[in-house]
């Protein structure tokens, strides 16, 4: 059933400042509206939870990418297309860049922002991984002042997030310590842009002495949350690449994630896939392969 | 709240069309694409899918493309809009359309709005592109006549006439 604008309330304050009173005034009555990429296909679809809207499109607060020595901050309301296009975002987080460019199509990156895929939580986004990878943190702001969160704590269970209903997500801050990691990303899709992920990664690791002396191993659509495949990372540290590795690696994998059958894909085409992605990652690992 | 009233009352609001300032009475939640086909009667924006798939909805806002479907109009106010009806200077076809109809780029013509704009904003950011930057360019775009071969080649030759005039 479509939706009439008629029952909706649109509202666009100038100032990040106006918008966090807003939701302080009624918490969890308003939705923050950026690129509309999800919000406006709920809207269409007559599902959205709630009839008052309010626009953080462009609001200069949220649309920064700001270098300092130790890291980068990202602000929410920063597209798909901003990130692919910053140099050094490209030069440091090959991930992140990678991840942007199979989201939608160039008209859905022009939009589609990385706080709204944070906030959204779909399990099966392209970009979330990345961040896990990177160890990001975000930056959570309300009229009660700011907080710092780890990403790996952000996604409670599905669709679920620790973000208050008086928050907005303001900044994406990775380190900046990773840019000299081995990088991996993949997405097994029907196709590219315009398909939701069956399986996606982004992994990062080093090498030394012959041994992976560290390993960061992210997937989505795994789970009902982003998945970091921190048991895995785990039992791989120390070790050299070789069968049996690889071996313990996939099942450690196998048993960490838990997919579901649905319409696009099956728990054992995604456990299969699932392994085969840790099991490449490594391998291209260990031989110091070309980043990507 | 007196503001949520107000914005439950279609008010007025300006943008910019194909060059022209125009002012409409809208509702705020109204889609830009119902916007253009319905109040300013600029109906070569196509709603195909209605959820930014397929494309047929693209327009060029500030020079971006996007999917006219999935914009609240109000946050296109005072934004510079160019919708396919632009493209053209007078009867002086662009380059792009008259390359789309030398190399059979259009067949039954619901996509080629869509795919014309997607690949005017390809242009615009790589005047020389590759075949995988044009097979980028378009992914948001579907087709279901063509295969899109001619309108891979069609955008293909437009940017050789584009570079040699």
């Amino acid at each position: 059933m479509r939706s009439d604008p008629a029952d909706y309330q649109l509202v666009a304050p100038t100032s990040l400042q106006a918008v966090i009173s807003l939701l302080a005034e009624e918490p969890g009555a308003w939705l923050p509206i950026a690129g509309g990429t999800d919000v406006m296909v709920q809207y269409a679809a007559g599902k959205l939870p709630t009839r008052k809207l309010v626009s953080i499109w462009n609001l200069p607060e949220l649309r920064h990418i700001h270098f300092s020595p130790d890291e980068v901050r990202i602000g929410a309301g920063c597209t798909y297309t901003d990130l692919r296009e910053h140099e050094t975002v490209k030069r440091e987080f090959p991930l992140l860049v990678s991840a942007a460019g199979w989201t939608g199509g160039i008209a859905n990156q022009n939009r589609g922002t990385l706080g709204g895929n944070i906030v959204n939580a779909s399990p099966a986004a392209d970009s979330l991984p990345a961040l896990l990878a990177y160890e990001a943190d975000l930056i959570l702001i309300s009229v009660r002042g700011e907080r710092r969160l780890p990403y790996l704590e952000f996604h409670t269970g599905y669709k679920q997030t620790k973000l208050a209903p008086d928050e907005l997500v303001q900044a994406i801050c990775l380190p900046r310590r990773f840019s000299d990691y081995f990088s991996y990303t993949r997405k097994v899709g029907a196709r590219n842009a315009q398909a939701i992920s069956k399986v996606c990664i982004g992994a990062l690791g080093r090498m030394a002495g012959g041994v992976v002396q560290e390993a960061r191993i992210a997937l989505g659509s795994v789970a009902p949350v982003p998945l970091r495949l921190v048991q895995t990372e785990g039992i791989v540290k120390g070790k050299p690449v070789g069968a049996s590795l690889l071996a313990l690696a996939r099942k450690t994998a196998a048993a960490e994630i838990r997919p579901i059958d649905d319409i696009r894909s099956t728990v054992r085409y995604r456990s299969a896939v699932a392994g085969n992605l840790v099991a490449e990652f490594l391998e291209k690992l260990s031989l110091g392969g070309t980043k990507i | 709240m007196t503001a949520s009233v107000e914005n439950r009352v279609p008010s007025e609001l300006s943008l910019t069309v194909n060059g022209e300032r125009k002012t409409v009475r809208v509702y705020p939640m109204e889609r830009l694409l119902d916007t253009l086909r319905h109040h300013l009667g600029l109906t070569g924006a196509k709603e195909g899918c209605g959820e930014g798939e397929c494309g047929s909805c693209s327009v060029l806002m500030n020079g971006t493309l996007v999917n006219s479907c999935l914009i609240p109009v109000l946050q296109a106010r005072d934004a510079d809009i160019v919708t396919i009806e632009g493209l053209a200077a007078g009867t002086q076809l662009d380059a792009l359309q008259e390359a789309f109809l030398d190399f059979g780029g259009a067949q039954c013509g619901i996509c080629t709005p869509g795919m014309i704009l997607a690949a005017a904003h390809l242009l615009n950011k790589r005047p020389e592109p590759t075949m995988e930057d044009i097979r980028e360019g378009l992914s948001g775009n579907l087709c279901r006549c063509t295969g899109y071969i001619q309108i891979f080649e069609a955008v293909a030759e437009a940017a050789r006439r584009r570079a040699t005039t």
